[in-house]
């Protein structure tokens, strides 16, 4: 077995560069307080925030660092809501390249007929890798990573933390629980499910993203004939109730701090 | 021989062929002065433009009177400021009475005129005699500071030398030419005038008192030939010195008679307190399109002219240097250094030949050592500043206050932190507390939705702004807003402002936080997008005036969103109480008996200049204040100004908030810490915290205070 | 269309995750439901190795083949899809998992099979199969309906009980031809990399201090080292925070992380996102601090406090000390 090092990269090696392709999905900001719709069958989406999904954010991020560091370009695609044009700017911001808003959809589109978007979107963008969040909050059918993949007939893989280029081949590092992690090797094109870039997603001045909403267009696509099934429905949404959940230790800090000490000492002793 | 008419011979003695070199050499100076002076107005000229012409007149007037009166060279350093003093009206009588002999001999003799004789040039006599021992007097005492007083104001050494030493003794030959230079000049000068007068004599020349003790000496140790040829010599030892000096100006410390003179004249009182928005591109423009903004300050020539004159007015004072608080708690920023640093890369990057090259590239890897490609093209915010130094600045503003020539640091500070924030060139938690104003207008990563929760434990209810008339409206704050234990001081604010029958109200949920600390990081845009967010809330409102608890707030809503058009009247809290006070609104139940030190806001004092409400409420209810020594417009800093409570400040070696309490520590009785501003009352609670001494301290924001003397003791 | 029931085994290097056995417990129950077989699909180069740890199931279907000695997208799904075909259960149960991700979305997609993911809970109701999802970070829970004949089921690890699904001895064992186009793929397993050891193994540590979001940044950790040493223990975290590069990988609970049992486990900023309570719900005590009260870690922990953790974890470390 090989140590957990990170990759030996070869500056050397003629690396070709590749075209990045990174879906993102809009998620519900969990900051705010999620609400159940009068028929309880979705969260209240009428007065929702909506911000990238996180892990859609390393996605971007990893594949900023891949153009970077190869060459190549990197394109962002979201499905059109009021948040998009934002969240799309702020990619462009960060350095992507192109950002592909894809409209003529409704918002709360499960994982299956998001993919079969996305995978419609991309026949029509020249891509070498896909770089996707592992996955969403509200993947309630599936990762979005797999289903593309799937959809688009090109290999997967999920909970990547580390990609290295050499030549054509891509070296990858799956992770599993506890820590240890299989090292896969493909060529493109392929869709990975980002974990974690391999630094922490950077910062979009907003003087840059409100300059480039103000220069910059974005591309239109149009979604048609998408089958929004997923062949679930969901009967019945809730918020869980808080039943024997902890007791809850009021008072002043002082207070509170010496009822948990005595918890603790007494479960210690 | 009948009396003579008091007068003097100008070339006594002189053959033309000296008359001549003479000339020669004043031509040769003038010109090397031209010359430099030239290449200097030709480096400022390839900065970015900017209008400080406006009321010029005014604005001379203004230089005029602080160069006359000195004061802001006096404010500070009694010695320095009165040895500087008598230095310029020295220099300036001198120079003028120089100018008069030139006039007469160069000019009016020629029309058969003559001024300085009879009455006129006996009264001249005597005047130049006493400036020129006041002169001589203040120059001595600059000397004897320099040499013993061992000022840390004169400590050149740099905060970020690498290994501790830097090698900068042309600085020390520099300042030292400037004085002993000056010096000789005027003793030589004396010279002159006692060989000429002793020459002959005569009595008139009694009123040059020391020029005639001078010649008695000389005439009691040389005879009559000897005194002409000693006064050939130092004629010449004078004019040489002179010429030189003229020469020398433009290259030397000498200059700062010119750059900080104009500098007094272009610098605006209000830079600082509202910072400029973001420079406008100097490319070409393509036909029909607008100039696009670019984000801050990349390389030199990104500096408007008035900054690169900043960096050359700088006479090394040290004043910055000691009452910065980053430098004071150890980081590796110094604005005296950061000005320096600027200076002597322009200087190289635009091709100003400096004679005595500022030898501080020894020692220190900053600045870097690279040679530019002649246009100034190196990232000045990375590679000749440290991000680190930029980082460092808490844009207290204790530099531009009490820099005596007007230079403006903290424009240059913020706008090259405008370059780091474009190239993410910033640590993880400040980028952590931008990404929350931006998704949620609070720093805290907090719902904006929760912003007025903190009303919920109040036994009214706050008006909504937006939807009812108020008087007044209550602005907040994040800090208020969001910490839970500045949050209790809303709630005593809140109180009082109920029970005194104050008709106010809140934005609730339409507040953001204001901006202030978020310009001053250098995220312009976001900056505007908060203040836009903010002055839609505030239209939809209707109200008189508006109240902030929090000086930051205060600052970019009094002074910066005029600007972008949402002009109000703003009140800090203090101005607010007092004046309930006054209206016997808040009758004093419960005189607090209490000895308290207070800690004036750099917000509040030296950016709005208000120090006098607070202290007025503090008499009002019984407080015995005891002042630490800095105070008023002189206070120190909490250091978490211009955003440097969301940053990783592990650079600091002593915290500012922890030397602050040591300082009131030292005051003798003192019990309590008063602060009036959110970001205080959290430093200084951790500080105290932090140095183990809640038994000798406590703090407390006037409010507290006043809480408790309106209140029924119990 | 059969009634049975299809847990996927999960193994890495031939050794059974424990979460297959909380998979087959609870197939176990849904085969009784169905009135079909509990039928275990073991994937692998060998299977009777395996096949003898499942003892709960009904059947085991063995696919063996060299190429399924570890695991590989693209050659499982080819091999557990022709499981499914010859099967055709009523439901397949897939682990939550790193690998399950892979494996149920595209099982999904290649059999046209229905799937519902961050499940927590299945129940057959009549005909039809109830799954509770939990979603969004575990603050909403949604039950969604399986009502076509045949569905995946991806089951987040820590939903049930290991102990029912384990029993040894073999079941019936059948193996199947395994599908030429097993070897045609074009991702490439290569090896196993064992984590770098820690300085601390906090699957062995009695108390553990646990930060998440809530820590807020990098020099607040301080505050809970110090907490931990009063009481003996070690610091441990959430997801975010090593994904932050603020602790390293050794020190993550949860998901992709480490699954501990300590004694005491106090759990700062932490809002508890299924991913994490995965990790971390066997402790005996748990102490949650966060001041969001809808936080789901409050579901979970023994005792909970929403005041601010900055101060009280400083007034708790003084009286523990």
């Amino acid at each position: 077995m090989v140590r957990a090092d990170r990759f030996q990269r070869d500056e050397g090696v003629d690396t070709k560069p590749m075209n990045i392709v990174v879906p993102i999905k809009l998620v519900p900001d969990l900051v705010e307080e999620l609400e159940i719709n009068e028929d309880g069958t979705d969260i209240d989406r009428e007065f929702l925030t909506y911000r990238i999904n996180e892990f859609d954010d390393h996605a971007l991020e990893e594949a900023l660092q891949l153009k970077e560091k190869h060459g190549g370009s990197v394109t962002v695609l979201a499905l059109e809501s009021e948040e998009t044009d934002k969240v799309l700017y702020t990619a462009l911001a960060k350095g992507a390249d192109r950002a592909v808003k894809v409209t003529g959809l409704p918002e709360g589109l499960s994982s299956h007929a998001l993919a079969r978007t996305m995978g419609q979107a991309l026949s029509n963008i020249d891509y070498d890798l896909v770089l996707v969040g592992v996955q969403a909050a509200d993947d309630r059918d599936g990762q979005l990573g797999v289903l593309l993949g799937k959809t688009l007939g090109i290999p997967h893989l999920s909970v990547v933390t580390d990609i290295a280029v050499e030549g054509n081949t891509l070296t990858l590092h799956k992770e599993y629980a506890g820590g240890i992690m299989a090292q896969f090797e493909t060529e493109p094109k392929v869709v990975l499910g980002i974990q974690a870039a391999r630094v922490i997603p950077r910062y979009a001045p907003v003087s840059r993203v409100r300059q480039l909403m103000k220069e910059a267009e974005l591309d239109e696509v149009e979604a048609s004939d998408i089958d929004l099934g997923s062949g679930t429905s969901v009967r019945r949404m809730y918020t869980p109730t808080r039943g024997e959940g902890a007791e809850m230790l009021e008072g002043d800090a002082e207070e509170i701090a010496s009822r948990i000490a005595d918890i603790i000492n007494e479960k210690r002793s | 021989m009948p009396e003579a008419t008091p007068t003097r011979e100008i070339f006594l003695h002189f053959s033309t062929w000296m008359e001549v070199v003479f000339y020669v050499v004043s031509a040769v100076a003038t010109g090397i002065f031209l010359y430099g002076s030239y290449r200097r107005i030709q480096k400022y000229r390839r900065g970015r433009k900017e209008n400080r012409f406006d009321n010029l007149g005014g604005r001379i007037w203004r230089a005029l009177i602080t160069i006359a009166t000195n004061s802001t060279v006096r404010k500070g350093d009694r010695f320095g400021g009165l040895a500087h003093t008598i230095i310029l009206w020295g220099f300036v009588v001198l120079f003028i009475g120089t100018v008069l002999v030139a006039l007469d001999h160069d000019v009016l003799r020629f029309f058969s005129l003559k001024l300085l004789q009879g009455t006129f040039y006996l009264w001249f006599s005597l005047i130049l005699d006493i400036f020129g021992v006041l002169f001589i007097l203040g120059l001595i005492m600059m000397i004897v500071r320099r040499a013993f007083f061992k000022l840390p104001e004169l400590n050149y050494d740099r905060p970020d030398a690498q290994d501790g030493k830097v090698d900068r003794s042309g600085f020390v030959t520099d300042d030292m030419l400037f004085v002993w230079l000056l010096l000789l000049i005027a003793i030589s000068g004396y010279f002159i005038e006692g060989f000429r007068i002793a020459e002959t004599m005569p009595e008139f020349e009694r009123w040059s008192p020391v020029g005639w003790a001078l010649a008695s000496m000389s005439g009691s140790i040389l005879d009559v030939e000897g005194v002409v040829t000693a006064h050939v010599w130092s004629w010449w030892l004078h004019a040489l010195l002179v010429m030189f000096f003229i020469a020398y100006i433009p290259f030397s410390k000498m200059m700062h008679i010119f750059t900080d003179a104009a500098n007094l004249v272009f610098h605006d009182p209000d830079t600082g307190r509202r910072l400029p928005s973001l420079p406008l591109s100097s490319e070409p423009l393509e036909e029909g399109k607008k100039a696009s903004q670019v984000m801050g300050y990349t390389h030199i020539t990104d500096f408007t002219w008035k900054e690169l004159l900043d960096f050359d007015a700088c006479t090394k004072c040290g004043r910055c240097h000691v009452s910065c608080p980053a430098t004071a708690a150890g980081t590796t920023l110094s604005p005296r250094d950061l000005i320096l640093d600027l200076r002597t890369f322009a200087n190289e990057a635009l091709g100003t030949p400096e004679w005595l090259k500022q030898k501080f590239q020894t020692g220190s890897r900053w600045p870097v050592q690279n040679k530019t490609d002649g246009n100034g093209h190196i990232d000045v915010a990375d590679k000749v500043i440290r991000p680190e130094t930029l980082w460092s600045c808490t844009t207290c503003m204790a530099c531009m206050e009490t820099c005596p020539v007007g230079i403006e640091h903290l424009t240059s500070i913020v706008q090259m932190r405008r370059h780091l924030v474009d190239g993410g060139n910033f640590d993880e938690n400040l980028q952590n507390a931008l990404m929350s104003l931006g998704d949620y207008g609070n720093s805290f990563g907090e719902s904006p939705k929760k912003r007025s929760r903190w009303t919920k434990g109040l036994k009214f209810k706050l008006k909504d702004a937006r939807k009812e008339e108020v008087d007044l409206l209550w602005f907040v704050g994040d800090f208020a807003s969001y910490d839970p234990r500045i949050q209790a001081l809303s709630r005593i604010v809140a109180q009082i402002l109920h029970d005194a029958n104050v008709d106010f109200g809140i934005l609730h949920d339409g507040e953001r936080n204001a901006g202030n600390d978020v310009r001053r990081v250098g995220e312009e845009g976001l900056f505007e997008m908060l203040a836009e967010d903010n002055i839609k809330a505030l239209k939809k409102a209707k109200f008189k005036r508006i109240v902030t608890t929090d000086p930051h707030t205060l600052n970019t809503l009094r002074n910066e969103y005029p600007d972008l058009g949402a002009e109000y009247e703003v009140l800090h809290y203090t101005n607010l109480i007092t004046e309930l006070i006054q209206q016997g609104k808040l009758p004093v139940k419960t005189p607090q008996k209490r000895k308290v030190t207070f800690h004036d806001p750099c917000y509040l004092a030296r950016y709005n200049g208000e120090t006098e409400a607070p202290r007025e409420i503090m008499k009002a209810i019984g407080l015995e204040l005891l002042e630490m020594p800095r105070c008023g417009t002189n206070t120190f800093c909490c250091g978490a100004g211009g955003g440097r409570i969301w940053m990783d400040t592990s650079n600091e070696q002593k915290r500012t908030s922890e030397q602050r309490i040591e300082e009131a520590l030292d005051v003798p009785g003192v019990e309590v810490f008063v602060t009036v501003c959110p970001k205080d009352y959290a430093m200084y609670t951790d500080a105290v915290r932090a140095l183990g001494k809640e038994d000798k301290i406590v703090v407390k924001d006037l409010i507290e205070l006043v809480a408790e003397a309106t209140s029924d003791s119990i | 269309m059969s009634q049975d029931i299809l847990v996927v085994v999960e193994h890495l290097d031939n050794v059974i995750s424990d979460v297959t056995f909380e998979l087959l417990g609870k197939g176990r129950e849904l085969a009784t439901a169905t009135g079909g077989k509990l039928l275990a699909a073991v994937l692998t180069s060998s299977a009777q190795s395996l096949a003898e740890k499942l003892g709960v199931a009904d059947q085991v279907i063995g696919v063996e083949d060299p190429q399924l000695q570890h695991f590989n997208p693209e050659s499982y799904l080819t091999a557990l899809s022709s499981v499914v075909e010859k099967k055709a259960p009523r439901l397949v149960l897939i682990a939550n998992t790193s690998m399950g991700m892979d494996l149920g979305a595209s099982l999904s997609v290649e059999r046209n099979l229905p799937l519902v993911a961050y499940a927590a809970d299945v129940e057959m109701e009549g005909d039809a199969a109830i799954v509770t999802s939990h979603l969004y970070g575990g603050k909403i829970y949604s039950e969604s309906v399986l009502d076509a004949d045949s569905g995946i089921v991806s089951i987040l690890a820590g939903s049930f009980p290991a102990e029912p699904g384990k029993k040894d001895g073999t079941p019936e064992l059948e193996i199947l031809a395994a599908p030429p186009a097993l070897s045609d793929t074009r991702l490439r397993f290569k090896s196993l990399i064992q984590p770098e050891a820690g300085d601390v193994d906090i699957t062995q540590e009695d108390i553990l201090v646990a930060v998440g979001r809530g820590i807020q940044s990098e020099d607040n950790l301080p505050l809970a080292e110090e907490l931990a040493k009063a009481l003996g223990g070690a610091v441990c975290s959430s997801r975010p925070i090593v994904d932050n590069k603020w602790l390293e990988k050794n020190r993550q609970v949860g998901k992709s992380g480490l699954k501990v049992k300590p004694r005491v486990y106090i759990a700062l900023g932490i809002s508890g996102a299924p991913e994490h309570i995965e990790g971390m719900k066997d402790a005996e005590l748990i102490v949650a601090i966060n001041t969001d009260e809808t936080a789901p870690i409050f579901e979970h922990a023994h005792y909970g406090v929403t005041e601010d953790l900055f101060d009280i974890v400083p007034a708790l470390t003084e009286k523990l000390k």
